[in-house]
């Protein structure tokens, strides 16, 4: 029996009935990792010792007949961005490479309450910027697929972690698809929830009014569970939702009959992998066949979806970080002549340049003379961008789309083309301008045996019914999900990006 | 880089964004760039500027801009005294400290006496 490949329900049950003990779960996770994951490189920091002491209490509480959480003893990988006390939070970047929060972020303290096991914080885009998880300062992650292409981004080593084996739950973070796009790549699940709906405290802010905390897992069932966990309304973040978290486990039915799925035109239009429409538009199909109605719709200011994102979140992000100085925490350069010198060779050192590019594009946008012509003109498309769902949502439950144009691509492949990066991100950047919620789950593999994702994305606040038309589908779709074989330890070396 | 616009403009136009431009806005960002870096942001830079400008097609007259997608009033909170971080705990992070304070660079000059 391999522990590693085991569900939240499974590993629960075994525990419960004492068949394994919360000990030797974290030990067979460290053992998978330590096996694979010199060639995954999800992992930036391992917290073995603590993850120990943690299973340590959990298997005290179940020798003493305590009532446990759902989440006891269950494995979590928490991305790097996401504060963690005591334990280095790097955000993929030099410039935090030495900072250790004096606080847990709230999604992680809940983690804690429910007596998950932390095992480690996961790689990702410096900062969050990026799609293909190549621009972390701690070198890039490989898909467990095929170890020459990337697993996605920003949340790739949390999404490589679960297709590999190296964690059960994890969290990622979404500001435009770095949740859903990453999950599709891998062959995994992953929500990114309504704005509002999880907690940013202790979040890293890359785009405040975008961010939010997702929950990754290899099943429909275990990504609700975690959801539930980490939702809810939270006074440290004033944006955070003061609403109830439905119980998600009720919506878990298997009943999909009445519900009415949208297909948005513009996201089968130009640029789509032939394979990637065909596996979606069969998933679709699928959906019919259970009972759901499916309906043609338009968003018809798609297209400028990806415009809009990279003025909004760039220039939120020029403000956010504006804050790594090197006085408060972090990296500081040591060779400056001035106060204002050491501000300046601190952030030339500290950065990645797909963040000082960010960076630069946002203080630009929001100089003198240029507000209007660009940062108001975005917002204001924002509204068009919202309306359209609000317009589509008016007649259907959800829309279904791809996850991402394209299969996972191959490691350096858009490295020095940005710009063709940002225009695959048209699938998800929406629903963060919108504050929509979306899920992807696996919808099949190619000719060549990579993943591809099928995205749901609802209304406000309804994650529940994106989880109910997730599970229907995962339980009766006919493909079968696979374990990448993963038999080929390559090293990579940081260089090559 | 393979949209093939090394010029970070159009063909034989103005560029979008001129190096000048590019050393002030890195100013404004306290990023110090060398001349081969104000280079590589000026075509990289000038290369997005000119995509988003498929927003000018776009009629925006009589549309409220989208600052946040929630709706919501100011949130308020009592003003009580909280437990919060200590001193030292405050300043843990800071790469240089002295009794107490963070510590930087001198920012004001004084004379030999110390007197500002």
């Amino acid at each position: 029996m391999h522990l590693y490949r085991l569900g939240v329900g499974e590993i629960g049950r075994l525990l419960r009935k004492r068949v394994i003990s919360a000990r030797d779960i974290t030990g067979a996770f460290f053992a998978r990792i330590r096996a694979v994951d010199q060639s995954v490189n999800a992992y930036i920091t391992l917290l073995e010792e603590r993850a120990h002491a943690k299973a340590k209490e959990v298997d005290a509480k179940i020798a003493s007949g305590d009532e446990l959480s759902p989440l006891a003893g269950i494995p979590v990988a928490v991305k790097d961005n996401i504060c963690t006390q005591g334990v280095e939070t790097t955000c993929g970047s030099r410039i935090l490479s030495r900072y250790r929060p004096q606080y847990d972020a709230t999604a992680v303290a809940r983690l804690r309450a429910a007596d998950a096991i932390i095992l480690g914080k996961t790689n990702l885009d410096e900062f969050g910027m990026g799609a293909s998880n190549e621009y972390s300062y701690y070198g890039p992650v490989a898909n467990p697929w095929d170890l020459l292409r990337v697993p996605g981004g920003s949340s790739g080593g949390s999404a490589a972690a679960l297709a590999a084996g190296e964690t059960t739950l994890a969290l990622g973070t979404d500001t435009g698809g770095s949740t859903r796009q990453p999950a599709g790549l891998c062959g995994v699940v992953g929500i990114k929830p309504t704005y509002g709906r999880v907690s940013r405290y202790g979040l890293v802010a890359f785009a405040s009014s975008l961010d939010q905390i997702g929950a990754m897992a290899r099943s429909v069932e275990d990504c609700a569970l975690l959801l539930s966990i980490i939702a809810g309304h939270d006074p440290r973040d004033s944006t955070s939702a003061a609403l109830p978290v439905p119980n998600y486990h009720d919506y878990l039915t298997g009943e999909v009959r009445g519900l009415r799925i949208g297909v948005p035109r513009e996201y089968f239009a130009e640029g789509i992998d032939p394979e990637v429409e065909s596996a979606v538009r069969d998933a679709i199909d699928h959906l019919a066949g259970l009972g759901a109605e499916v309906v043609d719709v338009s968003l018809p200011h798609t297209e400028y979806g990806v415009a809009v994102y990279q003025l909004v979140a760039t220039a939120e992000a020029s403000s956010n970080l504006a804050r790594y100085d090197g006085i408060g925490y972090g990296f500081r350069a040591e060779d400056f002549d001035d106060l204002a010198g050491m501000y300046s060779r601190t952030r030339h050192d500290g950065f990645g340049n797909e963040v000082k590019r960010r960076i630069m594009l946002g203080a630009y946008v929001l100089s003198a003379g240029y507000y209007e012509a660009y940062y108001l003109r975005a917002q204001k498309v924002r509204s068009l961008i919202r309306r359209d769902f609000e317009e589509a949502f008016a007649s259907v439950d959800c829309l279904a789309t791809p996850t991402y144009p394209t299969p996972a691509f191959r490691l350096g492949e858009k490295l020095d083309d940005p710009l063709a990066l940002y225009l695959a991100d048209i699938y998800n950047t929406s629903a963060n301008l919108a504050g929509i919620p979306g899920i992807s789950i696996p919808c099949g593999y190619t000719g060549d045996g990579f993943p591809v994702g099928l995205q749901l994305l609802g209304r406000p606040f309804d994650e529940k019914t994106l989880f109910r038309i997730a599970y229907a589908y995962e339980q009766t779709a006919e493909w079968r999900h696979r374990w990448p074989e993963l038999d080929i330890p390559v090293r990579r070396s940081a260089d090559g990006v | 880089m393979s949209s093939g616009r090394e010029d970070g403009g159009r063909p034989g136009a103005d560029p979008v964004i001129t190096a000048d431009e590019v050393r002030h806005i890195a100013h404004l960002a306290r990023l110090e760039l060398t001349d081969r870096e104000i280079e590589w942001f000026r075509v990289r830079l000038g290369a997005i500027l000119e995509y988003v400008a498929k927003l000018n097609e776009i009629d925006i007259e009589n549309v409220e801009p989208t600052s946040h997608v929630i709706l919501m009033e100011n949130v308020l909170r009592d003003d009580v005294v909280r437990p919060s971080l200590s001193r030292d705990e405050a300043i843990g992070s800071a790469p240089s400290s002295r009794n107490g304070f963070v510590a930087a660079p001198r920012i004001i000059e004084t004379d030999d006496s110390g007197v500002v």
